[in-house]
Protein backbone atom coordinates (compact mmCIF):
# COMPACT_ATOMS: atom_id res chain seq x y z
CA UNK A 1 0.00 0.00 0.00
CA UNK A 2 1.65 2.97 -1.04
CA UNK A 3 0.57 6.31 1.21
CA UNK A 4 -1.92 8.57 -0.44
CA UNK A 5 0.41 11.88 -2.49
CA UNK A 6 0.62 14.71 -0.53
CA UNK A 7 0.07 17.40 -3.06
CA UNK A 8 -1.81 20.33 -3.23
CA UNK A 9 -4.53 18.36 -4.26
CA UNK A 10 -4.60 16.11 -1.22
CA UNK A 11 -4.60 19.01 1.42
CA UNK A 12 -7.47 20.84 -1.09
CA UNK A 13 -5.42 24.19 -1.33
CA UNK A 14 -6.71 27.36 -2.66
CA UNK A 15 -4.08 27.91 -5.17
CA UNK A 16 -3.23 24.04 -7.17
CA UNK A 17 -1.13 23.77 -10.01
CA UNK A 18 -1.89 20.15 -10.22
CA UNK A 19 -5.64 21.05 -10.88
CA UNK A 20 -4.81 22.91 -13.60
CA UNK A 21 -2.70 20.15 -14.99
CA UNK A 22 -4.76 17.06 -14.40
CA UNK A 23 -7.93 18.43 -14.73
CA UNK A 24 -6.93 21.10 -18.17
CA UNK A 25 -9.54 19.35 -20.25
CA UNK A 26 -12.52 19.44 -17.63
CA UNK A 27 -11.66 23.21 -17.62
CA UNK A 28 -11.19 23.98 -21.13
CA UNK A 29 -14.68 21.72 -21.72
CA UNK A 30 -16.39 24.05 -19.38
CA UNK A 31 -15.00 27.44 -20.83
CA UNK A 32 -16.24 26.03 -24.61
CA UNK A 33 -20.10 25.81 -23.08
CA UNK A 34 -19.35 29.06 -21.28
CA UNK A 35 -18.61 30.41 -24.69
CA UNK A 36 -21.10 28.97 -26.23
CA UNK A 37 -24.09 29.80 -24.10
CA UNK A 38 -22.72 33.83 -24.24
CA UNK A 39 -22.35 34.06 -27.71
CA UNK A 40 -25.62 32.60 -28.54
CA UNK A 41 -27.64 34.06 -25.69
CA UNK A 42 -26.31 37.53 -27.11
CA UNK A 43 -25.94 36.81 -30.98
CA UNK A 44 -30.06 35.68 -30.13
CA UNK A 45 -30.53 38.97 -28.17
CA UNK A 46 -28.67 41.24 -30.64
CA UNK A 47 -31.23 39.77 -33.49
CA UNK A 48 -34.73 39.88 -31.38
CA UNK A 49 -33.45 43.56 -29.43
CA UNK A 50 -32.63 45.25 -32.95
CA UNK A 51 -36.59 44.77 -34.63
CA UNK A 52 -37.70 45.44 -31.05
CA UNK A 53 -35.75 49.09 -30.96
CA UNK A 54 -37.04 50.09 -34.35
CA UNK A 55 -40.47 48.76 -33.96
CA UNK A 56 -40.45 50.77 -30.89
CA UNK A 57 -39.29 54.09 -32.60
CA UNK A 58 -41.44 53.60 -35.47
CA UNK A 59 -44.68 52.94 -33.88
CA UNK A 60 -44.86 55.15 -30.92
CA UNK A 61 -47.50 53.35 -29.17
CA UNK A 62 -45.07 50.35 -28.77
CA UNK A 63 -42.34 51.83 -27.27
CA UNK A 64 -43.61 51.59 -23.58
CA UNK A 65 -44.93 48.03 -23.37
CA UNK A 66 -41.86 47.34 -25.01
CA UNK A 67 -39.70 49.34 -22.28
CA UNK A 68 -42.04 48.33 -19.72
CA UNK A 69 -41.74 44.36 -20.68
CA UNK A 70 -38.21 44.20 -20.83
CA UNK A 71 -37.71 46.24 -17.56
CA UNK A 72 -39.60 43.75 -15.75
CA UNK A 73 -37.82 40.88 -17.50
CA UNK A 74 -34.80 42.38 -15.83
CA UNK A 75 -36.13 42.03 -12.28
CA UNK A 76 -37.09 38.50 -12.26
CA UNK A 77 -34.53 36.21 -10.65
CA UNK A 78 -32.36 34.51 -12.32
CA UNK A 79 -33.11 31.21 -10.54
CA UNK A 80 -36.49 31.39 -10.81
CA UNK A 81 -36.25 32.96 -14.46
CA UNK A 82 -34.73 29.82 -15.23
CA UNK A 83 -36.71 27.56 -13.08
CA UNK A 84 -40.26 29.36 -14.79
CA UNK A 85 -38.63 28.26 -18.08
CA UNK A 86 -38.21 24.78 -17.32
CA UNK A 87 -41.73 23.24 -18.26
CA UNK A 88 -40.76 24.68 -21.81
CA UNK A 89 -37.56 23.74 -22.29
CA UNK A 90 -36.34 20.94 -19.73
CA UNK A 91 -33.34 20.22 -18.24
CA UNK A 92 -31.30 21.87 -21.94
CA UNK A 93 -28.88 24.44 -22.75
CA UNK A 94 -32.13 26.27 -24.64
CA UNK A 95 -32.87 27.07 -21.36
CA UNK A 96 -30.27 28.57 -20.28
CA UNK A 97 -29.57 30.98 -23.80
CA UNK A 98 -33.47 31.86 -23.49
CA UNK A 99 -33.12 32.96 -19.68
CA UNK A 100 -29.95 35.17 -20.68
CA UNK A 101 -31.62 36.34 -24.37
CA UNK A 102 -34.65 37.44 -22.32
CA UNK A 103 -32.30 39.53 -19.63
CA UNK A 104 -29.75 40.82 -22.08
CA UNK A 105 -33.18 42.82 -24.19
CA UNK A 106 -33.37 45.43 -21.97
CA UNK A 107 -29.85 46.46 -22.05
CA UNK A 108 -29.34 46.02 -25.53
CA UNK A 109 -33.25 47.60 -26.22
CA UNK A 110 -32.58 50.67 -24.24
CA UNK A 111 -28.86 51.65 -25.24
CA UNK A 112 -30.39 51.25 -29.40
CA UNK A 113 -33.14 53.62 -28.83
CA UNK A 114 -30.92 56.24 -26.57
CA UNK A 115 -28.27 55.83 -29.90
CA UNK A 116 -31.32 56.21 -32.51
CA UNK A 117 -32.47 58.93 -30.22
CA UNK A 118 -29.23 61.15 -29.82
CA UNK A 119 -28.74 61.23 -33.68
CA UNK A 120 -28.78 65.01 -34.01
CA UNK A 121 -32.27 66.39 -36.21
CA UNK A 122 -29.64 68.12 -38.52
CA UNK A 123 -28.05 64.90 -39.53
CA UNK A 124 -31.46 63.38 -40.31
CA UNK A 125 -32.88 66.45 -42.58
CA UNK A 126 -29.55 66.99 -44.41
CA UNK A 127 -29.72 63.43 -44.98
CA UNK A 128 -33.33 63.60 -45.84
CA UNK A 129 -32.36 66.49 -48.50
CA UNK A 130 -29.71 64.56 -50.03
CA UNK A 131 -32.68 62.40 -51.40
CA UNK A 132 -31.86 59.58 -48.58
CA UNK A 133 -35.17 57.29 -48.58
CA UNK A 134 -36.25 55.91 -44.76
CA UNK A 135 -34.71 52.36 -45.32
CA UNK A 136 -31.65 54.06 -46.41
CA UNK A 137 -31.42 56.64 -43.88
CA UNK A 138 -31.69 53.94 -41.11
CA UNK A 139 -29.26 51.76 -42.64
CA UNK A 140 -26.62 54.54 -43.82
CA UNK A 141 -27.20 57.40 -41.43
CA UNK A 142 -28.86 56.48 -38.25
CA UNK A 143 -27.80 52.72 -36.97
CA UNK A 144 -23.99 53.60 -37.99
CA UNK A 145 -24.46 56.71 -35.83
CA UNK A 146 -26.12 55.01 -32.44
CA UNK A 147 -23.60 52.06 -32.62
CA UNK A 148 -21.13 53.82 -29.95
CA UNK A 149 -24.13 53.59 -27.63
CA UNK A 150 -25.21 50.20 -28.87
CA UNK A 151 -22.08 48.90 -28.41
CA UNK A 152 -22.04 50.34 -25.21
CA UNK A 153 -24.89 48.24 -24.05
CA UNK A 154 -23.73 44.79 -25.56
CA UNK A 155 -20.68 44.89 -24.03
CA UNK A 156 -22.28 45.51 -20.53
CA UNK A 157 -24.92 42.64 -21.79
CA UNK A 158 -21.92 40.27 -22.31
CA UNK A 159 -20.20 40.86 -19.02
CA UNK A 160 -23.23 39.97 -17.29
CA UNK A 161 -24.32 37.46 -19.29
CA UNK A 162 -20.85 36.12 -19.14
CA UNK A 163 -21.71 36.11 -14.84
CA UNK A 164 -25.09 35.14 -15.10
CA UNK A 165 -24.37 31.88 -17.21
CA UNK A 166 -22.89 30.59 -14.02
CA UNK A 167 -26.80 30.31 -12.53
CA UNK A 168 -27.32 27.88 -15.76
CA UNK A 169 -25.61 25.27 -12.95
CA UNK A 170 -28.91 24.97 -11.39
CA UNK A 171 -30.03 22.75 -14.53
CA UNK A 172 -26.46 21.13 -15.59
CA UNK A 173 -25.61 23.88 -18.02
CA UNK A 174 -23.89 26.57 -16.57
CA UNK A 175 -20.23 26.16 -18.34
CA UNK A 176 -18.25 27.31 -15.40
CA UNK A 177 -20.70 27.35 -13.05
CA UNK A 178 -21.13 23.58 -12.95
CA UNK A 179 -17.63 23.41 -12.28
CA UNK A 180 -18.41 26.11 -8.97
CA UNK A 181 -21.58 24.10 -8.31
CA UNK A 182 -19.95 20.86 -8.16
CA UNK A 183 -16.80 21.89 -6.29
CA UNK A 184 -19.22 23.44 -3.94
CA UNK A 185 -20.61 20.12 -3.21
CA UNK A 186 -17.52 17.93 -2.82
CA UNK A 187 -15.77 21.07 -1.17
CA UNK A 188 -13.44 21.34 -3.95
CA UNK A 189 -11.75 25.09 -3.20
CA UNK A 190 -8.94 24.65 -6.17
CA UNK A 191 -11.99 24.13 -8.26
CA UNK A 192 -13.62 26.47 -7.32
CA UNK A 193 -11.46 29.47 -7.14
CA UNK A 194 -10.14 28.19 -10.94
CA UNK A 195 -13.54 28.28 -12.40
CA UNK A 196 -14.22 31.82 -10.60
CA UNK A 197 -11.14 33.33 -11.72
CA UNK A 198 -11.81 31.98 -15.43
CA UNK A 199 -15.08 33.43 -15.09
CA UNK A 200 -13.94 37.09 -14.67
CA UNK A 201 -11.86 36.53 -17.35
CA UNK A 202 -13.50 35.42 -19.88
CA UNK A 203 -16.12 38.35 -19.01
CA UNK A 204 -13.27 41.06 -18.92
CA UNK A 205 -11.93 39.26 -22.05
CA UNK A 206 -15.01 39.51 -23.71
CA UNK A 207 -15.66 43.30 -22.95
CA UNK A 208 -11.62 44.20 -24.27
CA UNK A 209 -13.07 42.03 -27.37
CA UNK A 210 -16.47 44.25 -28.05
CA UNK A 211 -14.41 47.42 -27.06
CA UNK A 212 -11.75 46.56 -29.86
CA UNK A 213 -14.35 45.88 -32.42
CA UNK A 214 -16.46 49.15 -31.89
CA UNK A 215 -13.12 51.05 -32.43
CA UNK A 216 -12.61 48.62 -35.68
CA UNK A 217 -16.37 49.50 -36.69
CA UNK A 218 -16.28 53.43 -36.00
CA UNK A 219 -13.36 54.83 -36.60
CA UNK A 220 -14.72 58.35 -36.99
CA UNK A 221 -14.96 58.32 -33.13
CA UNK A 222 -11.42 57.88 -32.62
CA UNK A 223 -9.57 61.03 -31.44
CA UNK A 224 -12.86 61.79 -30.06
CA UNK A 225 -13.02 60.41 -26.74
CA UNK A 226 -10.14 61.78 -24.77
CA UNK B 1 -53.99 30.57 -16.91
CA UNK B 2 -54.02 27.24 -15.32
CA UNK B 3 -50.26 27.86 -13.78
CA UNK B 4 -51.27 30.85 -12.66
CA UNK B 5 -54.23 29.44 -11.06
CA UNK B 6 -51.94 26.94 -9.20
CA UNK B 7 -49.53 29.79 -8.13
CA UNK B 8 -52.30 31.09 -6.86
CA UNK B 9 -53.51 28.33 -5.01
CA UNK B 10 -49.84 27.41 -3.73
CA UNK B 11 -49.70 30.79 -1.99
CA UNK B 12 -52.84 31.21 -0.46
CA UNK B 13 -52.84 27.57 1.23
CA UNK B 14 -52.48 28.24 4.60
CA UNK B 15 -49.47 25.12 5.22
CA UNK B 16 -47.39 26.76 3.07
CA UNK B 17 -46.64 29.66 4.99
CA UNK B 18 -45.79 28.20 8.46
CA UNK B 19 -43.23 26.15 9.91
CA UNK B 20 -39.66 26.06 8.96
CA UNK B 21 -39.78 25.63 5.14
CA UNK B 22 -42.82 27.93 5.39
CA UNK B 23 -43.50 31.53 3.44
CA UNK B 24 -43.50 33.19 6.48
CA UNK B 25 -40.02 32.27 7.32
CA UNK B 26 -38.27 32.25 4.35
CA UNK B 27 -39.64 35.96 3.87
CA UNK B 28 -38.30 36.92 7.27
CA UNK B 29 -34.85 35.24 6.25
CA UNK B 30 -34.89 37.61 2.76
CA UNK B 31 -35.68 40.28 5.02
CA UNK B 32 -32.74 39.92 7.35
CA UNK B 33 -30.25 38.84 4.40
CA UNK B 34 -31.18 41.72 1.93
CA UNK B 35 -31.36 44.19 5.10
CA UNK B 36 -28.20 43.46 6.46
CA UNK B 37 -26.51 43.85 3.20
CA UNK B 38 -27.80 46.94 2.23
CA UNK B 39 -26.96 48.32 5.76
CA UNK B 40 -23.65 46.76 5.56
CA UNK B 41 -22.98 48.01 2.08
CA UNK B 42 -24.12 51.61 2.53
CA UNK B 43 -21.83 51.82 5.49
CA UNK B 44 -19.00 51.04 3.85
CA UNK B 45 -19.85 52.87 0.24
CA UNK B 46 -21.95 56.19 1.32
CA UNK B 47 -18.81 57.63 3.60
CA UNK B 48 -16.22 56.61 0.90
CA UNK B 49 -18.02 57.75 -2.04
CA UNK B 50 -18.96 60.86 -0.24
CA UNK B 51 -14.86 61.48 0.68
CA UNK B 52 -13.80 60.75 -2.65
CA UNK B 53 -16.50 63.16 -3.76
CA UNK B 54 -15.74 65.98 -1.97
CA UNK B 55 -12.26 65.42 -2.30
CA UNK B 56 -12.22 64.99 -6.17
CA UNK B 57 -9.90 62.09 -5.85
CA UNK B 58 -10.17 58.08 -7.12
CA UNK B 59 -12.93 59.28 -9.74
CA UNK B 60 -11.57 56.71 -12.83
CA UNK B 61 -11.55 54.02 -9.74
CA UNK B 62 -15.23 54.80 -8.44
CA UNK B 63 -16.75 55.54 -12.22
CA UNK B 64 -15.77 52.21 -12.89
CA UNK B 65 -15.63 50.08 -9.71
CA UNK B 66 -19.65 49.14 -10.90
CA UNK B 67 -18.29 47.72 -14.30
CA UNK B 68 -15.71 45.83 -12.23
CA UNK B 69 -18.39 44.47 -10.01
CA UNK B 70 -20.62 43.14 -13.12
CA UNK B 71 -18.17 40.96 -14.10
CA UNK B 72 -17.87 38.46 -10.76
CA UNK B 73 -20.84 36.43 -10.46
CA UNK B 74 -22.56 36.75 -7.19
CA UNK B 75 -22.81 32.21 -7.17
CA UNK B 76 -19.04 32.26 -7.39
CA UNK B 77 -18.11 34.98 -4.60
CA UNK B 78 -20.85 33.37 -2.67
CA UNK B 79 -19.39 29.54 -3.09
CA UNK B 80 -16.15 31.31 -2.58
CA UNK B 81 -16.72 32.66 0.96
CA UNK B 82 -18.85 29.19 1.53
CA UNK B 83 -15.56 27.23 1.72
CA UNK B 84 -13.51 30.05 3.10
CA UNK B 85 -12.81 30.66 6.50
CA UNK B 86 -16.35 32.39 7.19
CA UNK B 87 -18.19 29.36 5.89
CA UNK B 88 -19.69 27.91 9.06
CA UNK B 89 -21.06 30.67 9.99
CA UNK B 90 -24.31 30.44 8.75
CA UNK B 91 -25.68 33.79 6.95
CA UNK B 92 -22.67 35.69 6.85
CA UNK B 93 -21.36 34.16 3.82
CA UNK B 94 -24.50 35.30 2.20
CA UNK B 95 -24.53 38.65 3.58
CA UNK B 96 -20.65 39.43 2.58
CA UNK B 97 -21.50 38.69 -0.96
CA UNK B 98 -24.23 40.52 -1.33
CA UNK B 99 -22.58 43.64 0.30
CA UNK B 100 -19.50 42.66 -2.58
CA UNK B 101 -22.57 42.56 -5.11
CA UNK B 102 -23.65 46.16 -3.48
CA UNK B 103 -21.43 48.24 -2.71
CA UNK B 104 -19.86 48.96 -6.32
CA UNK B 105 -22.61 50.19 -8.00
CA UNK B 106 -23.74 51.99 -4.93
CA UNK B 107 -20.41 53.67 -4.77
CA UNK B 108 -20.53 54.73 -8.22
CA UNK B 109 -23.55 56.41 -7.78
CA UNK B 110 -23.06 58.38 -4.47
CA UNK B 111 -19.66 59.58 -5.84
CA UNK B 112 -21.61 60.65 -9.22
CA UNK B 113 -24.15 62.82 -6.79
CA UNK B 114 -21.79 64.38 -5.18
CA UNK B 115 -19.73 65.04 -8.52
CA UNK B 116 -22.76 66.64 -10.11
CA UNK B 117 -23.55 69.30 -7.50
CA UNK B 118 -22.95 72.85 -9.30
CA UNK B 119 -19.30 73.53 -9.05
CA UNK B 120 -20.27 77.60 -8.66
CA UNK B 121 -22.46 76.83 -5.47
CA UNK B 122 -19.59 74.68 -3.94
CA UNK B 123 -17.19 77.65 -4.81
CA UNK B 124 -19.74 80.22 -3.05
CA UNK B 125 -19.72 78.12 -0.03
CA UNK B 126 -16.04 77.95 0.17
CA UNK B 127 -16.33 82.14 -0.79
CA UNK B 128 -18.66 82.37 2.37
CA UNK B 129 -15.99 80.34 4.59
CA UNK B 130 -17.46 77.34 5.30
CA UNK B 131 -14.81 74.72 5.97
CA UNK B 132 -14.50 71.64 4.00
CA UNK B 133 -16.53 69.30 6.61
CA UNK B 134 -19.10 72.04 6.11
CA UNK B 135 -19.61 71.82 2.62
CA UNK B 136 -19.93 68.50 2.46
CA UNK B 137 -22.42 68.12 4.78
CA UNK B 138 -24.21 71.39 4.11
CA UNK B 139 -24.20 71.83 0.62
CA UNK B 140 -22.25 68.83 -1.41
CA UNK B 141 -24.53 66.03 0.84
CA UNK B 142 -28.15 67.51 0.19
CA UNK B 143 -27.41 68.14 -3.25
CA UNK B 144 -26.68 64.95 -4.04
CA UNK B 145 -28.98 63.26 -1.71
CA UNK B 146 -31.79 62.49 -4.69
CA UNK B 147 -28.90 60.84 -6.46
CA UNK B 148 -27.77 59.35 -3.65
CA UNK B 149 -31.37 57.85 -2.69
CA UNK B 150 -31.72 56.40 -6.38
CA UNK B 151 -28.77 54.68 -5.94
CA UNK B 152 -29.56 53.13 -2.84
CA UNK B 153 -33.12 52.27 -4.18
CA UNK B 154 -31.91 50.58 -7.08
CA UNK B 155 -29.34 48.48 -5.10
CA UNK B 156 -31.99 47.84 -2.58
CA UNK B 157 -34.36 46.22 -5.59
CA UNK B 158 -31.26 44.33 -6.94
CA UNK B 159 -30.12 43.01 -3.28
CA UNK B 160 -33.78 41.57 -2.73
CA UNK B 161 -33.43 39.39 -6.58
CA UNK B 162 -29.93 38.54 -5.86
CA UNK B 163 -30.41 37.37 -2.61
CA UNK B 164 -32.24 34.69 -4.43
CA UNK B 165 -28.91 32.76 -5.33
CA UNK B 166 -28.12 31.98 -1.28
CA UNK B 167 -30.56 29.18 -2.11
CA UNK B 168 -28.14 27.44 -4.77
CA UNK B 169 -25.51 27.36 -2.09
CA UNK B 170 -27.91 26.30 0.62
CA UNK B 171 -28.94 29.51 2.50
CA UNK B 172 -32.14 30.56 3.56
CA UNK B 173 -34.44 33.36 1.39
CA UNK B 174 -37.52 32.69 -0.68
CA UNK B 175 -34.93 31.54 -3.02
CA UNK B 176 -35.42 28.01 -1.32
CA UNK B 177 -39.24 27.85 -2.62
CA UNK B 178 -37.85 28.75 -5.86
CA UNK B 179 -35.54 25.47 -5.81
CA UNK B 180 -37.38 23.46 -3.40
CA UNK B 181 -40.31 24.16 -6.34
CA UNK B 182 -37.71 23.33 -8.88
CA UNK B 183 -36.45 19.74 -7.32
CA UNK B 184 -40.11 19.25 -6.95
CA UNK B 185 -40.45 20.29 -10.66
CA UNK B 186 -43.66 21.90 -9.27
CA UNK B 187 -43.97 25.05 -11.90
CA UNK B 188 -46.47 26.58 -9.50
CA UNK B 189 -44.08 26.69 -6.46
CA UNK B 190 -41.74 28.21 -8.49
CA UNK B 191 -43.88 30.83 -10.07
CA UNK B 192 -45.30 31.58 -6.45
CA UNK B 193 -41.40 32.07 -4.99
CA UNK B 194 -40.88 34.05 -7.79
CA UNK B 195 -44.11 36.57 -7.28
CA UNK B 196 -43.14 36.95 -3.70
CA UNK B 197 -39.29 38.02 -4.56
CA UNK B 198 -40.69 40.67 -7.47
CA UNK B 199 -43.87 41.41 -4.82
CA UNK B 200 -41.18 42.14 -2.13
CA UNK B 201 -38.85 44.12 -4.58
CA UNK B 202 -41.80 46.16 -5.18
CA UNK B 203 -42.53 47.03 -2.22
CA UNK B 204 -39.02 48.23 -1.06
CA UNK B 205 -39.48 50.75 -4.10
CA UNK B 206 -42.43 51.73 -3.29
CA UNK B 207 -41.11 52.42 0.05
CA UNK B 208 -38.38 54.23 -1.45
CA UNK B 209 -40.77 56.68 -3.16
CA UNK B 210 -42.50 57.40 -0.03
CA UNK B 211 -39.14 58.45 1.68
CA UNK B 212 -38.52 60.44 -1.11
CA UNK B 213 -41.71 62.06 -0.97
CA UNK B 214 -41.16 63.20 2.64
CA UNK B 215 -37.72 64.42 1.85
CA UNK B 216 -38.10 68.27 1.27
CA UNK B 217 -38.12 68.49 -2.68
CA UNK B 218 -36.09 71.65 -2.85
CA UNK B 219 -32.88 70.56 -4.97
CA UNK B 220 -35.26 68.25 -7.39
CA UNK B 221 -36.98 70.30 -9.51
CA UNK B 222 -33.25 71.44 -10.60
CA UNK B 223 -32.20 67.85 -11.76
CA UNK B 224 -34.55 68.40 -14.50
CA UNK B 225 -32.52 68.64 -17.54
Amino acid sequence: MSAPPDDCLARNEWICGDYLSSRSEILADAVVQHLRLTGASLALGVAVAVPLALLARRRRWAAAPVLGVTTVLYTIPALAMFSLLLPVYGLSASLVVAGLVLYSLTLLVRNLLAGLDAVPDDIRRAARGLGYGPTRLLLAVELPLALPAAMAGLRIAAVSTVSLVTIGAIVGHGGLGNLIYSGMNTYFKAQVLTASVLCVLLAVAADLLLLGAQRLLTPWTRGQDR
Amino acid sequence: MTTLAAAWAWLTTAAHWSGEDGIGHRLTEHLLLTGAGLALSCLIALPVALALGHLGRGGALAVNLANAGRAVPTFAVLVLLLLGPLGPYDPWPTVVALVLFAVPPLLTNAYVGVRGVDADVVRAARGMGMTGRQVLARVELPLALPLLLTGVRVAAVQLVATATVAALAGGGGLGRIITAGFNLASTPQVLAGAVLVAGLALLVEGLFEAVRALVPAAPRTRDRP
